[in-house]
Order: C-alpha cells, then sequence, then structure tokens
C-alpha cells in the first residue's frame, strides 16, 4: 500500500527543525479545511444539497402528522423519536449526495491525488456533512417547534443533538464513500448504515426525551456516555480504514 | 481441480451422526420439563445455533482484520463464508426461539436486548452480501467487505448494551438470571447431557460446513480465473 506522504517543497534548509516539526500537523489541518470549505462553497453556490434535505426533512414532520396524529397528549413521547427518524433520512440524502458528486465527476480521483494524508479528505468530508445535517437540524427545530407548540430550544437538547449528528456523519461519511463505488449505490446507503448506526439513534432518541421531559440527569448521563463512546470509537475506526476504502 | 480432501469427507458423515445423535437425545433422551412442558426441547437446538451463529460472527470480524492486514484474498474467502453460516444459524435460532416464545411468553417476538441484536445482526449480513453482490472488482469488493465487517463487528455490540439499559425478559439459563427473566428453568442431569451434546454436535457441524463453504470460495474463485482466460 502506497500512501501519498506529506511532502513541503517550501521546507528548506533555512527553517529551524522546530518549525519544520509543526509544519506536516498545520498541513494537515489545512488539507481537512480545504476540503471541508471546497464542499461548504460548492454549496453555497448552489444550494441544491440544503434545499434538497431542508424540503425532505419538512416533508417527514408532514407525515408524521398524519401517521401519528400528533395531538398534545402524544407528541411528548414521540417527539424524540420523530425528530431523530427526520434527522436520518435527511441525513443519508445529504450524505449520498455529497459522496456521489465527488464520484461522478472524478472529483475524488482529483483529491487522492493531492499529496496529504488520505484521512484529511475524510475529516474535509464528516465536516461539510455534519455542517450540512446541523443546518437543516437548526431550521427543523424551529419550525416543529411552532408546528406542534413545544419549546425544543434546551441546551440539553442542543448537546444531544451535536453528538448524535457527530457520529452519524462519522460513520455514514466513511459508508457512502463505499456505497457510491458500488452498482446499486443510491439503495445501498441506508441499508449499510441503518443497522450499525442503531446504537447513536438509541441513545440519541432516550437522551433528547430524557430533556425534553425534564428526566433526572442521571437517567440521561448513560445514554451521553454512550453517545460520546460511540462518537470517539468510530471515528478513530473510520479514521484507521479510510484508507482501503479509497484505495485504487 | 483438487479432489475433495478425505478428511472432509469423514467429516461430512460424522457431522450427520452427530445431528442424528443430538435430535434424538434432545427430543427422546432429555426430560421433560415440568412447567413447560415439550416446546422446552426447542431449547437445546437453539442455543447450539445461536452457539455457531455467534462463532461465526467473531470469524468474520477477526478475518476482516486480518484481511485488511495482509491483504491476502484467502481471508476474504474465509470471511464470507463466516457470514453466510452466521447468517443462517442466526436465523435458525431466531425461528426456534419464536416457536418457543409463543407458548412462554405468549408472542412470537419481543424487542428484547437478544432479540433485537440477533435480527440487527441478520441486518448487517443482509447488507453485507448486497454491498458485495454491487462490487465487481474482486479486490476492492474484499476491502469493503471487511470495512463493513469490521464497522459491524464494534456496532453489535455497543447495540446490544444500549439496547440492555431496557429490561430484559429473555431467560438466562447458563449464569444468574435477572428477576424480570420469564421461562427460566434449572437443568437437570439428562437436560445438561442433551444440552452439551447439541452444542458439541453444531460446533462440529460449524467446522464442517465452514470448510466446505471455504473450499466452494476457492473453487468460485478458481472458475472466475478460468473464465477470464477463456474470455481474452
Amino acid at each position: 500500500m502506497s500512501k501519498p506522504q506529506i511532502t513541503d517543497p517550501g521546507l528548506s534548509t533555512a527553517e529551524t527543525p522546530a518549525a519544520a516539526d509543526q509544519r506536516p500537523a498545520t498541513n494537515y489541518l489545512r488539507a481537512i479545511g480545504a476540503v471541508a470549505w471546497k464542499d461548504l462553497a460548492a454549496e453555497l453556490r448552489s444550494r441544491e444539497l440544503l434545499s434538497a434535505m431542508l424540503v425532505f426533512a419538512l416533508l417527514v414532520i408532514l407525515i408524521f402528522n398524519f401517521a401519528l396524529e400528533l395531538d398534545v397528549k402524544t407528541r411528548t413521547s414521540v417527539t424524540a423519536g420523530v425528530l431523530w427518524v427526520t434527522f436520518a433520512f435527511a441525513g443519508t440524502l445529504g450524505l449520498n449526495r455529497s459522496m456521489a458528486i465527488e464520484k461522478d465527476r472524478g472529483c475524488l480521483d482529483g483529491l487522492l491525488l493531492a499529496p496529504v494524508d488520505r484521512s484529511a479528505i475524510y475529516f474535509g468530508k464528516v465536516i461539510s456533512n455534519l455542517v450540512f445535517m446541523l443546518i437543516v437540524e437548526i431550521i427543523v427545530l424551529p419550525a416543529y417547534s411552532v408546528l406542534y407548540n413545544t419549546n425544543l430550544f434546551q441546551p440539553g437538547l442542543m448537546g444531544v443533538i451535536l453528538l448524535g449528528s457527530v457520529g452519524y456523519t462519522a460513520v455514514g461519511t466513511l459508508l457512502s464513500t463505499m456505497s457510491v463505488q458500488a452498482r446499486t449505490r443510491d439503495v445501498l446507503l441506508p441499508i449499510l448504515l441503518f443497522p450499525v448506526v442503531l446504537p447513536i439513534l438509541i441513545a440519541a432518541v432516550k437522551a433528547s426525551s430524557g430533556f425534553l421531559q425534564g428526566a433526572e440527569m442521571t437517567a440521561i448521563m448513560p445514554w451521553l456516555n454512550l453517545l460520546i463512546g460511540y462518537d470517539v470509537i468510530f471515528t478513530a475506526i473510520a479514521f484507521m480504514v479510510f484508507d482501503y476504502v479509497v484505495e485504487e | 481441480m483438487q479432489p475433495k480432501p478425505r478428511f472432509l469427507s469423514v467429516l461430512d458423515i460424522v457431522s450427520v451422526i452427530l445431528l442424528a445423535v443430538a435430535t434424538y437425545l434432545a427430543l427422546v433422551y432429555a426430560p421433560t420439563e415440568k412447567v413447560m412442558g415439550e416446546v422446552q426441547r426447542v431449547f437445546y437446538f437453539h442455543v447450539a445455533a445461536a452457539w455457531v451463529g455467534l462463532l461465526g460472527f467473531v470469524a468474520a470480524g477477526v478475518t476482516g482484520i486480518i484481511y485488511l492486514r495482509t491483504q491476502n484474498l484467502k481471508w476474504d474467502i474465509i470471511e464470507q463464508a463466516a457470514v453466510e453460516i452466521s447468517l443462517v444459524f442466526f436465523f435458525i435460532a431466531i425461528v426456534l426461539g419464536s416457536i418457543w416464545a409463543r407458548p412462554i411468553w405468549n408472542t412470537w417476538w419481543t424487542w428484547d436486548p437478544r432479540l433485537t441484536t440477533a435480527a440487527i445482526v441478520e441486518m448487517i449480513y443482509l447488507a453485507y452480501l448486497m454491498l458485495r453482490q454491487g462490487i465487481e472488482d474482486p479486490d476492492r469488493r474484499a476491502r469493503f467487505g471487511a470495512v463493513y465487517t469490521l464497522v459491524g463487528a464494534v456496532s453489535v455490540p455497543i447495540t446490544f448494551l444500549s439496547i440492555r439499559l431496557f429490561r430484559t425478559i429473555h431467560p438466562v439459563v447458563i449464569g444468574s438470571a435477572s428477576a424480570a427473566a420469564e421461562g427460566g428453568f434449572n437443568m437437570t442431569s439428562g437436560m445438561k447431557t442433551a444440552f452439551f451434546f447439541a452444542l458439541f454436535a453444531f460446533t462440529v457441524i460449524f467446522a464442517d460446513l465452514f470448510w466446505n463453504r471455504i473450499r466452494l470460495g476457492y473453487l468460485a474463485q478458481r472458475v472466475e480465473q478460468l473464465k477470464l482466460k477463456v474470455m481474452q
């Protein structure tokens, strides 16, 4: 397995060894930033992905209204579930599209040619996917609050949504990179993603409904720990195996 | 084309005999359980099938990691064999469990940690097979398969833990049972004989099927290579 090493032509003899040691780390961060920024800039101009995710998310909430008869009584118990199903569905839409764009126009090959560690590409994509997902969530929350007259703006819930989205995009980005390279790409991602991302959804739903129903912190803590543990473990795994997924 | 190894043929026959004996022990030899009656006899094969499913699951995860380290297609064939066998045996375990649960729990299915986790494992296996089906290049197919089994192998225990934070009603016959479990019992010596023999028999059957499936994988690979040669 040959991996392009980080090389910097500007690293001349004039620089002190200390500066040379610093270089790869900043280069790595800059590469992550560049990949993420490229996605965000492209999205800022076309707004294809965000508008699709957003409209889809609102439609899902609309459908839930009729499917579950969201009256005042049931609302308190199912709000967390409805929210997370919406985020998960809208999330797969975004993940699929964001990776398909790279694959279709050969952008992924271009990215792979860049003289940076490949995990930088992974983290860049994770950040842009995470930002898209968070933007959708930030818009869905007030919409849901207004439509169903429940206050969703609680700091605890925001924390849960952030933790859940991090884990979801960490695994989702890895799996969508695989699914876009398969023949049945569009249908494959949810099938691959949902069974392995289940712990995130269980913990996030439990923690969210805990916050919404004003449960004790001791009851919510195990779920938060689970979320944090999952985020750390799967970010680490994706970091280690991403090379194998993009290798030619 | 290599001939079938002699030992494998012997193992095939031994497996069939062991299965027959295990069936006899489970259905005739073991005493009838007092409370649950005849339906309890499902237990022997249920646990044995789940055990084999678990063996396959662990084997798939380990061979996935080994494949990623060595990039040797041999390990990919072994991994796929483990996944397929595990898929079938977990399915058998789920079906047998349902048959037992209908009279005992009064339902075919409940969202208990073990049942749910077994169902999730099946889903992961199906996704794994669909992923493989969609990729033609053997090296890439092997790499993606290995990555996905690794992700699955790590996520399944976490899923189990997270569902376990709810209460469970699945009985724990071996080890200590929780107070909420329904349908637990203590094994008599006759039951223990049938139980451990079923475990042993299924382990041998697992080894036999595993070996046969790996051999099939090699043959399939050979056919693919010959096809390519003919086309050129």
